[in-house]
């Protein structure tokens, strides 16, 4: 019996390794020079530590401005996710009217369409409006999600009926509830549909790959893309901007798991 | 001076309680017309606009749009009406064809080995005491990475010159593989040949489908997790207790007590599976080979580099009723086998 334990442990392990082990590889080669960074090796950790590696990649594509773009349209984003999910989540989880049942199927319906599937009108609308290669492009279309809005309403039903009802004897309406005792009521939740909202807008490729032109509007994963095609063959730098990249989402999540982003998702989809 | 100091602290708190005054002013007026007998729908309509007005003007009305746009032709805008010409010229084409191909071996292939894998790794988390939390947020870390950034790294542990993958299959004595070079199937290369090279994924897909069931793992497993720990204890002791342990106890107890959760990943899944991208764009750099593109791939190419917005459209269409169709089947089928607690 304490063998097998053991062995799951060991296993479990392993896996874990072997999951971690492209970071592990993505850092080492960062900083090695070109000749080890392009030698096939065992070996992760670099000879001698290459730091200007970094200063390096930053001179050879403006990546200070890519992040400054990802970073103003993903908070952007996360913020605006975060309220138009708190408010309809709460109306799909509280309030009592005609066609509740409609339209909610309509919004998890709309979980089923990909955006991928639809950008083509949407590409149409965007320039429309004239904002073809603008922030407006890259943020007001990610505004509200089904995903978030079914967790957020999830979040809604799990508070109990006595709590609103103690706020409406003290003359609470539905605003002041949701905003001043809904909100840290639902935290663990808030936190969670923050976190995918921000990662989803971070990490989107094909929509800021279509409606940016410019290399001041591209996002960090659309200037990465492109310094594959200029600097694929500087592996070590490569290497350094993808580490550089994913650094912010890594420490995002490991702040935003303290407050039980994992059991916040799992309870609210889950039945 | 201190009247002053008064002043602004006034100003002040006037400011920070702004906020609650508005949403006060607003819940008196929603009062207010709830007396008259509207009831919540003005509150409802209020706090659902922002969402609906969104979702319908970039997700469900583009769904017709699509439709209405892929009946007409012209390159970068909308031509003349075609009616179906766009729809008879994608089933003639031999690339479309071919992406539907890469589209299903890809969703076939990557949606059941993620779902046994990460079942797996959250049973065995589920089954320890210790170091639980630590270990599931290494297999969570992927699925938080960017698709572009891992799949560039992967590219470079595929590549056939200085990656480590060719490197470890000459430790083991075999011969270099082009990775996603390698057009040729997965099945001939292992069958060494007796399968032809034009069946099934080829190698290259194959590597493109282990990246992301390596992406997506985290996610499924997080899921299964917190559907394991939802099971009460005492159904599982008192399985135990009435002989069902191992294997048996996984088949007859644990599994149909996930099933919601099985059912909702699955669905997710499918539909996750139909719209992959960024793996396929970074780790084939655009999609230059057509054994790894797929229908995203094929519907951005045609758009973006050709400029045939109503055949994009006609593609984007097949899609989306393919994804529809599939999530209803399921939906029919498996729904009724889940069991709720």
């Amino acid at each position: 019996m304490k063998a097998r334990r053991y062995l799951l442990y060991l296993l479990l392990a392993s896996g874990a390794v072997l999951t971690v082990y492209p970071f592990l590889w993505m850092v080492g080669t960062a900083f090695k020079t070109l000749p080890e960074a392009n030698t096939a090796s065992l070996h992760l950790l670099p000879e001698t530590w290459q730091w200007k590696n970094v200063a390096d990649t930053f001179r050879a594509a403006p990546f200070g401005r890519y992040f400054i773009n990802s970073l103003v349209v993903s908070f952007a984003v996360c913020f605006a996710v975060c309220l138009t999910s708190l408010m309809a989540g709460y109306a799909f989880a509280r309030l009592q009217f005609r066609g509740r049942g409609l339209l909610f199927a309509l919004v998890l319906g709309s979980m089923m369409v990909p955006f991928e599937a639809v950008f083509v009108p949407n590409f149409v609308t965007i320039t429309r409006l004239g904002w073809y290669n603008t922030y407006a492009a890259l943020i007001i279309p990610w505004c509200a999600n089904a995903f978030s809005i079914f967790l957020m309403r999830q979040a809604f039903l799990g508070i109990p009926e006595d709590y609103y009802d103690a706020a409406r004897v003290d003359g609470c309406g539905h605003l002041r509830f949701l905003f001043r005792i809904g909100i840290p009521l639902v935290k663990p939740m808030l936190v969670t549909v923050a976190l995918f909202a921000f990662l989803g807008s971070y990490n989107a490729l094909l929509w800021p790959l279509i409606v940016t032109a410019d290399e001041d509007m591209r996002v960090v994963q659309v200037g990465l893309t492109a310094f594959y095609s200029d600097a694929g063959t500087r592996l070590n730098l490569l290497m350094c901007a993808s580490a550089v990249v994913i650094l912010p989402t890594v420490v995002l999540y490991l702040v935003a798991q303290r407050h039980y982003v994992e059991s916040a998702l799992g309870s609210g989809i889950k039945g | 001076m201190s009247s002053r100091v008064n002043g602004i602290v006034k100003y002040l708190s006037w400011l920070l309680r702004l906020p609650d005054t508005l949403l006060g002013a607003l819940d008196e007026f929603l009062d207010r017309l709830h007396r008259r007998g509207l009831g919540d729908a003005p509150a409802a309509i209020l706090l659902l606009l922002p969402s609906v007005f969104l979702l319908s003007v970039f997700i469900l009305l583009p769904m017709g749009a699509t439709f209405y746009m892929s009946l007409f032709g012209g390159r970068h805008g909308m031509g003349s009406f075609v009616g179906a010409a766009n729809y008879l010229d994608a089933f003639r084409s031999h690339d479309f064809r071919q992406s539907l191909l890469v589209t299903v071996y890809y969703v076939v292939g990557v949606v059941p080995v993620s779902l046994v894998l990460s079942f797996l790794i959250a049973y065995g988390l589920y089954r320890i005491d210790a170091f639980r939390g630590f270990l599931r947020t290494f297999y969570f870390l992927p699925y938080v990475t960017s698709a572009v950034a891992a799949a560039l790294v992967w590219r470079s542990l595929f590549n056939p010159q200085s990656g480590i993958l060719n490197l470890l299959l000459g430790y083991a004595g075999a011969s270099p593989q082009q990775w996603l070079l390698e057009p040729r199937g997965v099945f001939h290369l292992i069958s060494g040949g007796a399968v032809p090279a034009s069946w099934g994924p080829s190698l290259a897909l194959a590597c493109i489908m282990v990246f992301d069931i390596w992406h997506g793992c985290g996610f499924m497993i997080v899921v299964f997790l917190a559907g394991l720990s939802g099971i009460p204890r005492e159904l599982e002791e008192a399985a135990r207790i009435d002989g069902a342990v191992g294997v048996r106890l996984l088949r007859h107890v644990m599994l149909p007590l996930l099933s919601p959760t099985l059912f909702f990943l699955l669905i997710v899944g499918v539909i996750k599976a139909f719209q992959a991208f960024n793996s396929f764009y970074a780790l084939t750099h655009g999609g230059t080979m057509v054994e790894t593109q797929n229908l995203i791939l094929y519907i951005y190419a045609q758009f973006y580099q050709y400029g045939y917005w109503g055949y994009a459209a006609a593609v984007a269409t097949l899609l989306m009723l393919a994804i529809v169709i599939l999530t209803i089947i399921q939906w029919r089928i498996l729904g009724r086998r889940v069991h709720y607690l």
